[in-house]
């Protein structure tokens, strides 16, 4: 290969890892945005979707590669399944851990998050083992060669995907009376109180969608790496977070951008500099960028104390 | 308070007395050095108010520095706490200068990336650190008793406890004074509200080096300490759920508060043995009392307490719990 082509199959496998942390990273956007949690449970809903996905692939008993209109049929399926899932979990996480501390210090809500997230990581250790769980292979090797790079089906399926959701997403917050009210709470939750707007229902449903957003990327992460380990929510979370932050937390179109952005610079630096530095370039960049622009790439500034 | 500080030193130094058990001396010795690292980082986050998610980068610090200069210059530990507090100390007010730019939760990640980074250079940067296998062979302390010539702490447990304490007691006493000084006083208005601080006439961006700069040399040293006791270190004891469990100890016991810092770091450094029994269900557990503690007490145990009248000290200036 040219250095050229090396140079775009990099970028498309980054646009792939991207679009699962722009995923992610929006559940993180969406509730910093109502309630200024940082929300880090979220990577285990996001690990919890991989597994819930998993057990309808077993539980189907898929073991070999499907094609047309079966695999659709699959994908929808496990998608929505699990979608709804880490949905309901994320109902359940909102209403239990964190409603109760609404008046609290926002430091002590970030404390029942981490509790939040060791109870997930071990409920699943305990259910399925603390070894790799491997993905049966749903969908067959088609590749294409695409100017001198190689495409495979599972990517494009992820792009479309996610884009779908992204931009389903992009329409909810924007077009919607829900969304209006999300995005009146991110501004003013007691205005919103005074203006009859159902805030904690808001809230609720605000966890519920980026619940379930991260669970679709949980299943798309688990399709593409073909495991999925208990383990894996922490480090995953903790990148989209970061892309939640390159891209201005609390902004939308910036969680999409930060993913994207992580992945791609994720990739190249793997690609050009060493895989044994993949990790700290990602946190390299986010420092430089955040020095260099205190706020993210599209934030606006929001929080002025901590 | 100090009556409460006093008889909690005094139980502190009788209990290698009345249990000979080795291994729960190690358990409280490790709920010890939790508690000066969670004293360091309640200087950051309690005092100040400045959200640090990287601290475990400072104790990192602070035991690689000892077991470099102990491997290669033969530094005996005594002479590696300074250097090591220093070095700490000194990274966290290089940290300090470029962020003070940044803010509230964007200040939070820069210090979670900056913890990641430092972690991933000790596992890569292998002709120094050993990479991920870590440096071995750490000197333990030594003292020398009158008659009875070199002593060396080797691998028992008794020793390390009291040294544990000792520190942890020192510190906690420092922290209590610098709280109730000047310094103190202007670091709970920045907390407060920095804007109202700096019109004020404090000089934000010196005070809150200076607590970054206390809060990492705390780290560094609480770091050595560990380095010494443990002989080996690896970069894998330094990951971010160290930096976020220190947090939690720190919010758990009552931001802002060192009596908090050391509860917090008591309960949260002790819990996870004393469910040992339930060895499968341990960390679960865990979390369900995180979680369960949270809602109780969102102020934490000391707020809750001082909340019910008890444990009230008349010369606390600073009662106001920080809102962040």
């Amino acid at each position: 290969m040219t250095p050229l082509q090396v140079f775009f199959q990099q970028l498309l496998n980054g646009l792939t890892i991207g679009s699962i942390y722009a995923l992610i990273a929006l559940g993180y956007t969406m509730v910093y945005g109502v309630i200024q949690l940082i929300n880090f449970a979220h990577g285990e809903v996001f690990m919890v979707g991989a597994y819930a996905a998993l057990t309808i692939l077993l539980v189907l008993g898929i073991a070999q590669p499907l094609v047309g209109w079966l695999l659709v049929g699959v994908v929808l399926l496990c998608g929505i399944a699990s979608m709804a899932g880490c949905g309901l979990l994320g109902l359940g996480i909102e209403r239990f851990a964190y409603r109760p501390l609404r008046t609290a210090p926002r430091l002590s809500a970030l404390i029942t998050a981490i509790g939040v997230s060791f109870v997930l990581q071990n409920v699943v250790m305990l259910l399925y083992g603390a070894t790799d769980r491997r993905f049966p292979p749903v969908i067959a090797p088609l590749r294409w060669e695409v100017a001198g790079a190689t495409v495979t089906i599972l990517q494009v399926i992820i792009w479309v995907s996610s884009a779908v959701l992204m931009l389903g997403v992009q329409a909810l917050v924007m077009r919607t009376r829900l969304g209006r009210a999300m995005r009146a709470a991110s501004h003013d939750l007691t205005a919103c109180r005074l203006l009859g707007i159902p805030v904690d229902r808001v809230i609720a449903v605000t966890f519920c969608i980026g619940s379930a957003l991260a669970a679709f990327g949980g299943m798309l992460f688990g399709v593409y790496y073909n495991t999925i380990n208990f383990h894996d929510g922490y480090l995953t979370g903790l990148k989209a977070f970061t892309a939640a932050v390159l891209g201005g937390i609390g902004n939308i179109p910036g969680a999409m951008v930060g993913g994207l952005v992580l992945g791609v610079l994720e990739a190249l630096g793997a690609g050009y500099l060493s895989a044994q530095w993949k990790n700290a370039f990602a946190f390299v960049v986010l420092v430089a960028l955040l020095l260099w622009k205190p706020t993210g790439l599209l934030g606006e500034r929001v929080a002025e104390r901590a | 308070m100090r009556r409460w500080g006093a008889a909690l030193l005094i139980v502190a130094c009788g209990l290698p007395l009345i249990t000979r058990n080795a291994y729960h001396i190690d358990v409280l010795t490790g709920a010890g050095l939790y508690a000066l690292l969670a004293l360091g980082l309640n200087v950051v986050v309690g005092f100040t108010g400045l959200l640090h998610l990287g601290y475990a980068a400072f104790f990192a610090i602070g035991a690689y520095t000892y077991a470099l200069l102990n491997l290669h210059a033969g530094v005996p530990f005594w002479l590696g706490l300074l250097p090591s507090a220093a070095t700490a100390g000194l990274c966290g007010v290089l940290l300090g200068i470029p962020v003070m730019r940044v803010r509230g939760d964007y200040l939070a990640i820069v210090t979670l990336g900056f913890g990641e980074i430092v972690r991933i250079l000790f596992t890569n940067l292998e002709s120094w650190t050993g990479g991920p296998n870590g440096l071995l062979g750490i000197a333990h302390p030594t003292i020398w008793i009158p008659g009875q010539g070199v002593w060396g702490f080797g691998v028992r447990s008794v020793p390390y406890y009291y040294l544990v304490v000792a520190l942890t007691a020192l510190t906690a006493a420092v922290c209590v004074r610098m709280n109730r000084s000047r310094v103190g006083r202007a670091w709970a208005a920045i907390r407060e509200d920095e804007v109202a601080a700096a019109c004020a006439g404090i000089d934000t961006v010196q005070l809150k080096l200076l607590a970054q700069g206390c809060g990492a040399a705390i780290g560094g040293v609480a770091g050595a300490v560990f380095a010494a006791k443990q002989g080996t270190i690896t970069p894998d004891s330094f990951d971010f759920i160290l930096s976020v469990m220190v947090l939690a100890m720190v919010v758990l016991g009552g931001l802002g508060r060192v009596s908090g810092a050391i509860i917090g770091a008591l309960v949260l450094g002790v819990l996870p043995e004393v469910l040992r029994g339930v060895e499968q269900f341990r960390m679960l557990l865990f979390g369900v009392v995180m979680i369960s503690m949270m809602r109780l007490c969102p102020q934490g145990i000391m707020g809750a307490l001082r909340a019910r009248g008890l444990f009230r000290s008349p010369s606390s200036t600073v009662d106001a719990v920080p809102a962040a």
